[in-house]
């Protein structure tokens, strides 16, 4: 007589792929992407995104627009980076036209890039740890970030979407107390940010999660379009503020982050030691902002010359770029945005094949997205 | 290397072609465009040798582009394309590399996914707002748009009463 464990012999045990529905209403993806996965038991065989649920059309209807109002567009892609997307539409029209800022305009933006920054990598570090079940890092982080709220708010009158540049400087001059407030705000982040190591990164729980996770090689990373931290994490050195300095970075010293281990604890570490870089550039930069205009006389209609424009930034998630078609009107004849996170997305099938269902979700806040930056 | 360096050893690569075979007299393998202000240059690949052309800029040493930072499809009015922007993690130069095709109903361009796999993705959102077609792709849907929409708005002839208002 065949006893049940016969029965139930491996050989006799066979399991069946299937597919699963992650998304477009999933809290971990941060907006409304749907991944549509095939499982095998607990494990991701394939991730196929389905996107599109909030594509506006933007490089079509940009192509209706002047110049001036296209960087109030650029908000709405990454809009955690929205002052270097103006910024990059900004610099591709300066670019055009051959004309020079002024230094006062280079080191205004260079300083709301980096704050910008921070606040979304703060963003980013208080979301990550819901994602993953430690609700307090969320409190934190918003705590700190409502201060570079306030600073923005007070200057460009915006908190979010600041559409502060324009084409030839930034809309207002700084507010009085602006000097004085990112000094407040410096210090205070130096005695935070050892605070978040203690309350998350040494957390044995967290650790366990992140280390080995969501292994992506350099190779990869650069095969799959991927920059930004996210290349950063696996050892590629991409960082566009290196690369091709634009504004005011050349003028000040920083480190690019570099980390070599590919997977998850990787990705938190670049973006956790670049706060830090962005508070070394905040400082060497707040007590030395130059006297000058801060905007060049421009025409009020721009019309670009014929020829073809490309602009690139780094944006708090990577490689944003701007490349202008210019057929010598008022409007754009083609525009395109490199937005990183699309190509990041690239990466996160790579990233997230053969995982287990619950760390495709750590993967996914390792990698960062901001859906509008990928739909457009 | 320097745009001009490129520039001189990519026409080098005229004489010695080893890596496509028979190749017509007329054909030129790279027109430079230099109509267009650039900071960086600007090639042209005749269709019929794209894929090698494309396949050897990434092999050969002294090029080395791996990094394909941004693929943007283009219409011209009359032909349709795509400009490549390429990169090298290891020389650092960059070179942008455009193909075009006159075929509006039916254009074909080759993948290059599988030279480098960020145009996976590129790729389909290109065919789906310009309905150009890249042979060989794994995938080939569309990706923003519902599979059941007509016609592709990014191209020039796109109409549409309700949500484009023409002046």
């Amino acid at each position: 007589m065949e006893t049940n464990t016969q029965i139930l012999s491996t050989e006799d045990l066979r399991s069946q792929e299937y597919f699963l529905n992650m998304g477009p209403q999933h809290p971990a993806t941060h907006g409304v992407l749907r991944l549509l996965l095939t499982m095998d038991g607990e494990i991701v065989k394939n991730i196929e995104p389905d996107l599109g649920y909030i594509h506006r059309g933007i490089e079509k209807m940009v192509e209706y627009d002047t110049y001036r109002q296209i960087i109030h567009v650029t908000d709405r892609l990454d809009y955690l980076s929205s002052h270097m997307n103006n910024e990059a539409v900004a610099l591709a029209i300066e670019k055009a036209l051959e004309v020079e800022v002024s230094d006062r305009i280079k080191v205004i933006r260079t300083m709301m890039d980096e704050l910008t920054r921070i606040a979304s990598h703060l963003l980013w570090w208080g979301v990550m740890g819901m994602d993953i079940g430690a609700l307090t890092t969320f409190m934190y982080a918003f705590r700190d970030r409502e201060m570079i709220n306030e600073i923005m708010e007070k200057t460009t009158g915006a908190r979010l979407t600041m559409s502060y540049n324009i084409p030839g400087g930034v809309m207002f001059d700084l507010h009085p107390d602006f000097v004085k407030d990112v000094k407040a705000f410096i210090p205070h982040m130096r005695k935070v940010l050892p605070e978040y190591d203690r309350l998350l990164t040494g957390n044995i729980i967290f650790q366990r999660r992140m280390k080995g996770v969501g292994y992506l090689s350099a190779e990869d990373a650069i095969s799959h379009g991927a920059s930004g931290p996210v290349a950063r994490g696996s050892g590629v050195r991409c960082d566009i503020r290196k690369k091709a300095p634009y504004s005011a970075y050349d003028r000040v010293e920083f480190d690019e982050i570099i980390e070599t281990g590919g997977d998850n604890l990787a990705r938190y570490q670049v973006r956790m030691r670049e706060m830090y870089e962005s508070l070394n550039i905040l400082e060497q930069l707040v007590d030395n902002i130059p006297e000058g205009p801060y905007q060049m006389p421009m025409r009020t209609l721009i019309k670009l010359p014929k020829g073809e424009f490309y602009q690139r930034v780094e944006t708090a998630r990577g490689e944003f770029g701007v490349f202008i078609v210019s057929d010598g009107k008022k409007n754009p004849y083609r525009v395109k945005f490199r937005s990183p996170g699309f190509s990041n997305l690239n990466a996160l099938i790579q990233a997230g094949r053969g995982v287990k269902l619950a760390d495709l979700v750590a993967i996914m806040s390792t990698f960062d997205f901001v859906i509008p930056d990928i739909d457009r | 290397m320097t745009a001009e360096e490129l520039k001189n050893y990519l026409q080098s690569w005229d004489d010695s072609l080893e890596f496509i075979e028979k190749i017509p007299e007329e054909v030129a393998l790279f027109a430079a465009l230099e109509d267009i202000p650039s900071e960086w240059l600007n090639v042209e690949v005749p269709l019929s040798h794209f894929k090698g052309i494309m396949q050897h800029l990434k092999s050969d040493e002294n090029t080395a582009f791996d990094y394909l930072f941004n693929m943007t499809g283009m219409d011209w009015g009359q032909e349709l394309g795509v400009i490549y922007h390429l990169e090298s993690t290891r020389h650092g130069h960059i070179l942008v590399v455009r193909v075009r095709t006159a075929d509006r109903e039916n254009p074909e361009i080759p993948t290059v996914e599988d030279i480098w796999k960020t145009a996976h993705l590129h790729e389909r959102e290109i065919y789906d707002l310009l309905g150009i077609r890249f042979t060989g792709h794994s995938n080939l849907k569309r990706i923003f748009l519902t599979p059941d929409f007509q016609g592709h708005p990014l191209r020039k002839d796109y109409e549409d009463d309700y949500m484009i208002l023409r002046k």
